[in-house]
């Protein structure tokens, strides 16, 4: 266990201790002492910079369960590294944030904090895990805390729903992952990524390459919400709102994305992965720009932005795999792909934290998110105002801040995919920009709702719940940090450029980036064709913002056609009903129904077996010969039973089955078995009399109505074939005797060993007295059982005779 | 002979289930003892058939019936008899408290779920 180790098992450590912390210091808020963690994990983080800057990495391993090949080892790169600062930071803004947001006296901040700590942890886990498994293990244990999280106001309703859909949705990826993981290794033979990646190139050609790349895409999209799997998100914006902007804008749904950026190396090679990350990326990022300007929840916009922003990283990742046919390239311009998707990773975390924040406040200050009850702010939360519009515009792509320039790399990128010449990309490559491009001018809309709708306009006091004030300086200071960085990263862009994003852009691409090979991230770079397209976009999104009351119309009525929640909804509800309409066919409570189907299982099973290995065999060689005595008796036994099926009476059918077991016993005589003879006819007597005794001494049972049975002819076609089959396998089993009997051996050694000479005795009391002393038992019990059943009477006395 | 004995044995077993599937517990149960004896017919003639003699040590006789199916008969048909009385007994105690021996009206209350 090293350093790294105790790092990031410690958010799970602290979890154990938060709890009691909280039982001990009433007064004091749960969270400063959870705030300490998060920071010292961050700057214990920074220092790999340097380390990682370099190109180096560094890898801890220890022992879990070697026999398998599972070993809990941690690898720190430029890649891993972005991410846990994501991690660390970002939760160190959101736990100060919360500690403002959640009241101490009125919310059970024990468990929000064990919960945000278990996702901390399972988080840092998935992104510094070498090892596959251990890296599922990690990826499923944020799901169950997310779950946890979204459902922490567990009394409210719509938290219980939005919690249940969530994990659903996310535990069908991850298990799906867990899939493609197991078909890796089995390809690979190992669980390591790394080992996974030396060997990427003999990987392609294996039969299960493409199950792996499909499954292991599944858990992907199913996490970082890409379409059609987004439909969680929106739900999951019933958490509370540190929550929101943690789990759900800059971390978990980023899990994804890790994942797409961290088996690149493995799979990029695949033209179908180009295309699935990048068109899914695409369509993602198109619906959500679209969908965010239904909504009339602050929140429910900014979940369908993240949506729409996971989709434009998916998809520049996508395009980026497509550097990868060009390594001859002297300039790489498809490589720039992915370096816009890790700057815009960085972005996006920074201002949509931000912008969940200022929700929050919004929240916590007037009682409402709704946009249509909000306005007219601007005056009297001035710091949260400013806030919104750093936020705000940085996601809608404007100067100077860091989402223009990712913006401005993303549409570069998109013009460029018309000159690639691979996978049919001339004919279809010219939808990409276009997609982009319109997506752009609804991400500059909804941007423009954000910032606007609340903050400008009338403000509408009957409708708040609260008289709205300026928020706390507490809950002020994250969002500020955040917005801070908005502009910084924006002003001096090349101030991450070689410490974190060329190391991360490393870890994705290794075959590509050297030594000498250099982020610059230019603010101006000239008349390109990208600067006219975001002069375009900021034209027609103001154009449309103003036309907005006159087409939003249009907006409401085409999504209610085409809603991927209510088929999520009626499949849901039609997996319940399916399964409870093939409960009630098959599980009648009528025990007719069950001894149906197993004897049919009986007839079919066995019939199948006997037709088609062809093993009905009749040998008539080795058959005794037929006595006049033998024929009398069979046919007694065979009327006596027929006859029993039509016997009008229950006490005609019980002395028939009397008269069937005497005339077994004669067959006993016959067949020379004398102890058998004499044993069945007591027990025949005695039988019959314990029939006669419960049936027809019964007071009520003689005065009512005696019916014959009636005749059924599916019952009657499934005794015929019981019948037949046990005839049939008898005659068979006969006639394929493979063995002599042992049966000499007893004949030879009763006498000589046991000093017996009734052989069939010898056998019940000692060659094979285990079965009588257990015989025995079942004698008692049976004794014991009908002793008890008639003399308990739990029931209290209340009888119904 | 076993060719017979194949055919009656059928025969019990044809009418064993069709006894069993009826709504009647006192059927069900005459059901249950016409399959044991099918089976323990079974069991004999399994065994073989042949022999001329009781398996009775004796110097006389010149072969034997297998003794071994008739021990392994005679374990089952006690078992038989003490599942069957304790079945009946069941049935008895079943008519008693719920007034009823149709079995397609003991489903069990629907209200426990």
């Amino acid at each position: 266990m090293s350093l790294l180790h105790w790092a990031v098992l410690s958010p799970f450590l602290l979890a154990i201790i938060v709890p009691i912390l909280y039982k001990l210091f009433r007064q004091i808020h749960t969270g400063w002492f959870v705030l300490i963690l998060p920071i010292l994990l961050f700057t214990y983080f920074s220092r790999f910079i340097s380390l990682t800057k370099q190109g180096d990495s560094v890898m801890e391993s220890a022992t879990w369960i070697p026999s398998l090949g599972i070993d809990v080892d941690f690898y720190v790169d430029g890649l891993g590294l972005l991410f846990a600062l994501l991690i660390t930071g970002i939760g160190s803004l959101v736990v100060l944030y919360s500690i403002f947001y959640l009241s101490k006296e009125k919310e059970k901040l024990n468990q929000f904090y064990v919960f945000l700590l278990l996702f901390m942890g399972a988080m840092l886990g998935v992104v510094l895990s070498d090892n596959l498994i251990v890296l599922y293990s990690f990826w499923e244990f944020t799901s169950l805390s997310s779950f946890l999280l979204i459902g922490y106001w567990n009394e409210r309703e719509r938290s219980r729903y939005g919690a249940q859909k969530s994990l659903l949705i996310t535990v069908l990826g991850g298990l799906s992952m867990l899939g493609g993981i197991i078909l890796l290794s089995i390809m690979g033979n190992t669980f390591s990524i790394r080992e996974l990646i030396a060997q990427s190139g003999e990987l392609m050609d294996h039969s299960l390459f493409v199950p792996a790349l499909l499954l292991v895409l599944l858990g992907a999209f199913t996490k970082s919400a890409q379409f059609p799997f987004h439909i969680w998100l929106p739900d999951a914006m019933e958490a509370p709102t540190p929550v929101s902007a943690y789990l759900h804008s800059a971390t978990m749904v980023k899990a994804g994305i890790y994942l797409v950026a961290r088996l690149s190396p493995v799979f990029a090679e695949s033209g179908l992965w180009f295309w699935l990350v990048s068109i899914a990326g695409l369509i993602t990022l198109f619906w959500g720009s679209i969908f965010a300007i239904k909504q009339t929840d602050l929140k429910g916009i900014l979940a369908f932005s993240t949506i729409s922003q996971l989709g434009l990283i998916m998809s520049l990742l996508g395009l980026g795999a497509a550097a990868l046919h060009y390594e001859t390239l002297g300039e790489n311009i498809y490589l720039a792909a992915t370096v816009a998707a890790v700057f815009h990773l960085i972005n996006h975390a920074t201002f949509k934290g931000s912008l969940f924040m200022v929700a929050g406040i919004i929240d916590h200050e007037t009682g409402t998110r709704d946009i249509r009850k909000l306005g007219g702010l601007m005056q009297l939360m001035p710091i949260t105002f400013t806030v919104a519009v750093i936020g705000a515009f940085s996601m809608a792509g404007l100067p100077p801040f860091n989402g223009f320039l990712s913006k401005e790399m993303f549409l570069a990128s998109m013009v460029n995919v018309l000159k690639l010449n691979i996978f049919n990309m001339e004919t279809w490559g010219v939808l990409f920009p276009v997609v982009a491009w319109v997506a752009s001018v609804f991400t500059f809309i909804y941007s423009m709702i954000v910032v606007l709708k609340p903050f400008t306009g009338k403000l509408q006091l009957q409708l708040l719940e609260k008289k709205p004030h300026e928020a706390p300086i507490g809950m002020l200071i994250s969002p500020i940090i955040l917005a801070s960085l908005v502009i910084v990263f924006g002003i001096f862009p090349n101030l991450l450029s070689s410490s974190i994003i060329k190391p991360a852009v490393a870890g994705i691409q290794p075959s590509l980036v050297g030594p000498d090979f250099q982020v610059h991230i230019e603010f101006w770079h000239g008349f390109k064709p990208e600067v006219w397209m975001t002069i375009g976009i900021i034209a027609f999104g103001i154009l449309l913002y103003k036309t907005l009351p006159k087409w939003q119309k249009v907006t409401q009525w085409i999504p209610e056609r085409i809603s991927l929640n209510a088929l999520y909804d009626d499949g849901v509800r039609g997996l319940e009903r399916s399964a409870s309409f093939v409960m009630k066919v098959l599980m009648t409570g009528s025990i007719r129904t069950y001894l149906l189907s197993i004897f049919l299982f009986f007839i079919l099973s066995l019939g199948f077996t006997l037709y088609s290995k062809d093993a009905f065999k009749l040998d008539t060689g080795n058959f005794a010969p037929i006595g006049i005595y033998e024929l009398v008796l069979a046919g007694i036994i065979v009327i006596g039973s027929i006859a029993i099926l039509f016997a009008r009476s229950r006490l005609t059918s019980i002395i028939i089955l009397g008269a069937i077991g005497y005339t077994i016993s004669l067959f006993f005589v016959l067949l020379r078995a004398p102890d058998l003879a004499l044993t069945q006819l007591v027990i025949e007597t005695i039988s019959v009399s314990l029939f006669l005794l419960c049936f027809f001494h019964l007071p009520l049972m003689a005065s009512r109505k005696e019916e014959r049975m009636t005749f059924k002819l599916n019952n009657a076609m499934i005794s015929i074939g019981v019948g037949v089959i046990v005839t049939l396998i008898a005659l068979s089993a006969h006639s394929n005797k493979l063995f002599d009997s042992i049966s000499s051996y007893y004949l030879e050694n009763a006498y000589k060993e046991a000093g017996g000479k009734n052989v069939v005795n010898v056998i019940l009391v000692d060659f094979r007295g285990l079965d009588t002393m257990f015989e025995i038992c079942v004698l008692s019990i049976a004794a014991l059982g009908i002793f008890a059943m008639i003399k308990l009477r739990l029931t209290g006395g209340k009888d119904k005779s | 002979m076993e060719l017979l004995m194949a055919i009656v044995i059928g025969i019990l077993f044809m009418c064993a289930t069709y006894l069993m599937l009826s709504k009647s517990i006192l059927r069900i149960i005459i059901g249950t003892g016409l399959l044991s004896h099918g089976a323990h017919l079974l069991i004999l003639t399994m065994g073989g058939l042949k022999g001329d003699s009781v398996p009775l040590l004796s110097d006389e006789a010149a072969s034997y019936a297998d003794p071994l199916p008739q021990a392994l008969i005679l374990t089952a048909i006690v078992i038989s008899f003490g599942v069957t009385s304790f079945l009946l007994v069941l049935a008895y105690r079943t008519y008693q408290e719920l007034g009823t021996d149709d079995m397609e009206e003991m489903r069990g209350t629907e209200t426990n779920e």
